[in-house]
């Protein structure tokens, strides 16, 4: 096994508000190899998005409190200084975010945005900035790229917005690609054309991808690992395939039997999780999932560790394999959770 | 026509015996793009919805999807007379409400109502629950010592608390103010309920909850749903049938199983290939059609089909001729030249619809394109 | 753009024609006494006074009055009732009196109001941030005529550190003594603005600061000072850039009286006060007219400068 290139070994992330201690993430750990795609999953409020923020330190704030480590390269993100941050920053590890409609500054000339980020890191002259802005743009997909580079946001659609964030995510080209929700505010056949241009790309530059989404439709089709997050923590993490066709939690379960998919005939009733994500102000004791879990039992009130059962493919559940093998009545979009009786989400 | 809605003649029952609700009739909605010196002219119109024909039973749902600035919003308020449509035809129980002015829309307005994409904009952050549900029990002339129970039963109705009624909506999550407005909708003992993305701003689990229950109160009360979406596999779960919109048109309606197994119009077997399957080994073995290109111009849309511009399968005729709306077996009707999934002998029973656009020509669809490989 | 301008240049037209008449007819219709009494003096005959009434149009149908009256503002021909001066003459020489003090103090309620609001946004929830917030309630509502008349009268007679009102041309005195008589009009009069300007900053630094391509320049690895000025600042300013061209257009069109009346700075305003005291209606209908030339004109470019900071705005649809 190569080198990881980013290891993130126990992230806590808690944000003082005035209702309480938020616990946004809770104990994460994580590693990212070169060239792979590692995608976190969850729902809102599962911690994805913080904890791909806090490697960049963009929620740094006097309300927030980062512990644990992210070591990249050598550096320790979480407690490096802000100047240091800045030389990694789209030079090293680069981010693209979900909504390319308020993503740009509306009124910046779309290639004056992308020569900011070049010139931060490189010096070059005007002309070469210039070529080297018309060339990203071409290199993701956008016609006429010399001409529309001196346009403005507005003037772009949302599917040619996250293409100029994609240019201008690679324009330093990074090792590491950070990509929050990045297909979610677009039309299906755009978010088509994006993951096609995302998996191109990685092809061709090698650069390692945290893909954060809800969708596992995309996650299958680009991600190799998977790490799937529920209440501030990691309930789950192996290969793409060990997720789907060989699911350990019983969470992974769920969301696995709630998707809709066009492929298959539709059933009867939409299996769904009962009840509601846990509050994050004040979570709830032992595994974060149980009250919803349909097969709670007294251990459960314990934290459940994040338990390596070989070769990487990791859970956290306090059911022996043996248990969650007979429990287990999931594959994707065919079988649905044994629901707990539905009650009235509280 | 006078402003008032006329007496309801006997709705003309539809094939499948059921009464028909909502009859849209070459309906088209235009924004003007004014210009001028001194005073404005009109120099362009956005087509919004362009000459779009549909029937609605009672008790079914049909899913109308496309994706975003294909129209289907603009219809759906179109449906409900918050816009009043440039051209053509509303039928609502038989009545012709085309022309009916607000006195005139009084007493259907109750009768369809309307739950939106973003409950927690759509809900007023300083009324409690209880007086949000009131507000339409009340228009509805429930007795004043009834409102307090019958806002209870709501809740209890959408699976929401009965002691919920004290509570502001901010102090709810996504899922369960969804269920208030559903609950709102509800209190006007509605026939038809336009849902407006229902559950687009939802978690998928929570999603799954959400459609669920609108399948129960279907159910329960025969309800009929007009179910607008951007994305197929949402609407599939709901929908009887399901209509695919594309820059303001119709491209095909189908019942909603047939829609998937057998898509008829290119564009639909696009937006199908386009969403990603759960599923990483057959995401790996498909082979998935990526359709380049963007949505052209509503205001200037191309001549013919108005797919043509991203068809792969398009020809001189697709640039040229619009479209009629070909019906095949089952009601399955689709706007195309040159369909997939079909086979020379449906071609030869099939009919061209009354739904088609005023302007399509009077041509029959024929198989393969020349000079273009099928299913490229 | 054209398109736009020459809408705007009609739409100017159009108001100030209304402008004019409604001015024009306001004082028809409020009681201010027979002018031609008034100018006929104490000890006049019916025949002085129908003479006068002749000479001034006063019998004609009231549109002709207008036309008449109109001809003589656009040529520069009226005449104060009250002194027979030339309202035009009169106004040009108050005109560089008001201007020298709008634009000194447009200038110090800008730097000022921008320095602040930064300030206060940066230290946002701090004690500076609190103290700023006091003092600009303090400042927002303090009237002008009554830190005006404070100013004068402390600074001015009381300490005499600074002149006590006037006005000092710089070809007379210096540019020293013109800004040293200015001082303390400028601040009266910017002290509201500057209150008004660095809260409205403030709040709009720290709506943009939240904004997702304010994190997009932050993932991008520039400094935090190049992110607060090229990002933050820039796109926090354009609507206070607009409202200071509104605010400039108000203050020269009229909304500098009491500050010109406090301090005796014998500028358009002051000039415009003392008529209404004379119930002079010549000079008051020039004044009028004036002010809502530099208020629309003031409007139609900040409009065109708004479009150009802006390039979402566009202009003639």
């Amino acid at each position: 096994m190569t080198e990881p290139i980013l290891v993130i070994d126990h992230l806590k992330v808690d944000f003082q508000t005035d209702e309480g201690t938020v616990h946004a993430v809770d104990d994460v750990s994580l590693s990212l190899a070169p060239g792979e795609v590692l995608a976190i999953v969850g729902e809102s409020g599962s911690g994805k998005s913080v904890t791909a923020m806090s490697l960049l330190g963009l929620n740094r704030g006097p309300n927030a409190r980062f512990t644990g480590t992210a070591m990249y390269k050598g550096t320790e993100l979480l407690s490096a200084s802000n100047d240091d941050l800045r030389k990694i920053r789209g030079a090293e590890i680069a981010m693209i975010f979900q909504d390319p409609m308020t993503s740009l500054n509306p009124v910046q000339r779309i290639g004056d945005q992308i020569a900011e980020q070049i010139l931060a890191h490189e010096k070059l002259s005007k002309a070469q900035v210039r070529d080297r802005v018309v060339e990203l743009m071409e290199r993701v997909g956008i016609p006429r790229a010399a001409e529309r580079a001196r346009s403005y946001p507005h003037e772009f659609s949302g599917g040619m917005r996250q293409r100029v964030m994609i240019a201008l995510a690679l324009s330093c080209s990074p090792n590491v690609l950070i990509a929050d929700e990045p297909t979610t505010a677009l039309d299906v056949t755009i978010q088509a054309q994006i993951l096609e241009r995302i998996k191109d790309l990685k092809e061709e530059t090698g650069t390692a991808i945290i893909l954060v989404t809800h969708d596992l439709g995309v996650v299958a089709d680009i991600a190799d690992r998977i790490a799937v997050m529920y209440g501030g923590r990691i309930v789950e993490q192996g290969t793409v395939d060990e997720i789907f066709y060989d699911p350990q939690h019983p969470y992974t379960w769920g969301l696995l039997g709630s998707i809709t998919r066009v492929d298959r005939p539709r059933g009867e009733r939409l299996p769904s999780i009962a009840g509601l994500p846990p509050s994050l102000l004040d979570p709830p004791a032992g595994c974060h999932f149980r009250a919803r879990c349909p097969h709670e039992f007294p251990k459960c009130l314990e934290v459940p560790p994040l338990e390596d059962r070989g070769c990487g493919h990791a859970d956290r559940c306090w059911l022996t394999v043996e248990e969650k093998r007979a429990k287990r009545e999931v594959r994707p979009g065919e079988i649905g959770l044994a629901n707990k009786e539905e009650v009235a989400p509280v | 026509m006078s402003a008032d809605v006329t007496t309801p003649a006997a709705a003309e029952p539809t094939a499948r015996g059921r009464k028909a609700l909502l009859e849209v009739e070459h309906v088209t909605q235009w924004f003007p793009v004014k210009s001028g010196i001194v005073i404005d002219r009109t120099v362009a119109n956005v087509h919004a919805v362009d000459d779009v024909s549909f029937t609605l039973t009672e008790g079914e749902t049909l899913g109308l999807v496309g994706e975003s600035g294909c129209g289907k919003t603009t219809l759906s308020r179109t449906v409900l007379k918050l816009l009043n449509p440039t051209t053509g035809t509303l039928r609502f129980d038989g009545r012709d409400i085309t022309k009916a002015n607000r006195r005139g829309m009084r007493p259907v307005r109750r009768e369809m109502q309307m739950v939106f994409q973003d409950p927690f904009a759509s809900l007023n952050p300083r009324k409690r629950v209880g007086q949000i549900l009131q507000t339409p029990l009340k228009q509805r002339g429930v007795a004043k010592d009834q409102l307090q129970k019958d806002a209870a039963d709501l809740l209890d109705r959408v699976g929401l608390r009965r002691e919920h009624v004290n509570r502001f909506p901010h102090e709810f999550s996504g899922g369960q103010r969804q269920r208030i407005g559903i609950a709102r909708a509800l209190a006007m003992q509605p026939k038809l309920i336009v849902l407006d993305e229902p559950v687009s701003a939802l978690d998928v689990s929570i999603q799954a909850q959400i459609i669920n229950l609108l399948e129960e109160l279907q159910d329960g009360l025969g309800l009929t749903y007009l179910f607008v979406a951007h994305d197929l596999s949402v609407v599939r779960h709901v929908s009887d049938r399901i209509a695919v919109m594309y820059l303001g048109k119709i491209m095909e309606l189908s019942p909603a199983e047939e829609l998937y197994d057998k898509p008829i119009h290119p564009y639909t077997q696009a937006l199908l290939s386009a969403i990603p399957v759960p599923d990483p080994r057959e995401n790996r073995a498909r082979e998935r059609i990526v359709v380049s290109g963007e949505p052209p111009n509503p205001i200037n849309p191309p001549p013919g089909c108005v797919f043509n511009t991203r068809c792969p399968r398009a020809t001189d005729v697709c640039r040229t001729v619009i479209p009629p709306l070909t019906e095949y077996a089952n009601g399955h009707q689709a706007a195309c030249h040159h369909p997939l999934n079909v086979t020379a002998e449906e071609i030869a029973t099939s009919i061209r619809s009354d739904a088609s656009p005023k302007l399509a020509g009077d041509v029959v669809p024929d198989l393969v394109p020349a000079g273009v490989t099928a299913g490229s | 753009m054209g398109r736009f301008i020459v809408r705007r240049i009609i739409g100017m037209i159009l108001v100030m024609f209304a402008v004019s008449i409604l001015t024009f007819l306001i004082f028809q219709v409020i009681p201010n006494g027979d002018p031609a009494v008034r100018m006929a003096g104490k000890n006049s005959t019916p025949t002085q006074i129908a003479a006068i009434r002749d000479t001034w149009h006063f019998n004609d149908p009231i549109y002709e009055q207008y036309v008449y009256t109109m001809k003589q503002v656009f040529t520069g021909s009226l005449i104060s009732y009250s002194d027979q001066t030339n309202v035009w003459q009169e106004i040009k020489k108050g005109l560089p009196r008001t201007f020298a003090l709008g634009i000194g103090a447009a200038i110090i309620w800008m730097v000022l109001g921008v320095s602040l609001g930064l300030y206060s946004a940066v230290r946002s929830g701090g004690f500076s941030d609190r103290l700023l917030t006091v003092l600009a309630l303090i400042g927002v509502s303090m009237p002008v005529f009554w830190v005006g008349a404070l100013m004068s009268y402390y600074l001015g007679y009381k300490f005499g550190w600074f002149p006590n009102g006037g006005y000092t041309e710089i070809a007379q005195g210096g540019f020293g003594q013109w800004i040293y008589h200015l001082i303390l009009p400028w601040t009266a009069l910017a002290i509201l603005f500057v209150g008004v300007y660095s809260r409205i900053l403030r709040s709009n630094i720290l709506d943009t600061i939240n904004d997702d391509y304010v994190r997009t320049a932050r993932a991008k690895g520039i400094s935090e000072r190049q992110v607060l000025i090229r990002h933050v600042l820039r796109n926090s300013l354009i609507p206070i850039i607009t409202l200071w061209g509104l605010d400039f257009g108000l203050v020269i069109g009229g909304g500098a009286v009491l500050t010109e009346s406090v301090f005796n700075l014998q500028g358009v305003g002051q000039y415009f006060a003392e008529a209404i005291g004379r119930l002079d209606v010549p000079p008051v209908l020039e004044v009028t007219i004036l002010g809502a030339f530099f208020i629309v004109l003031l409007n139609t470019v900040v409009d065109i400068v708004y479009a150009l900071l802006d390039p979402r705005i566009r202009l003639g649809s």
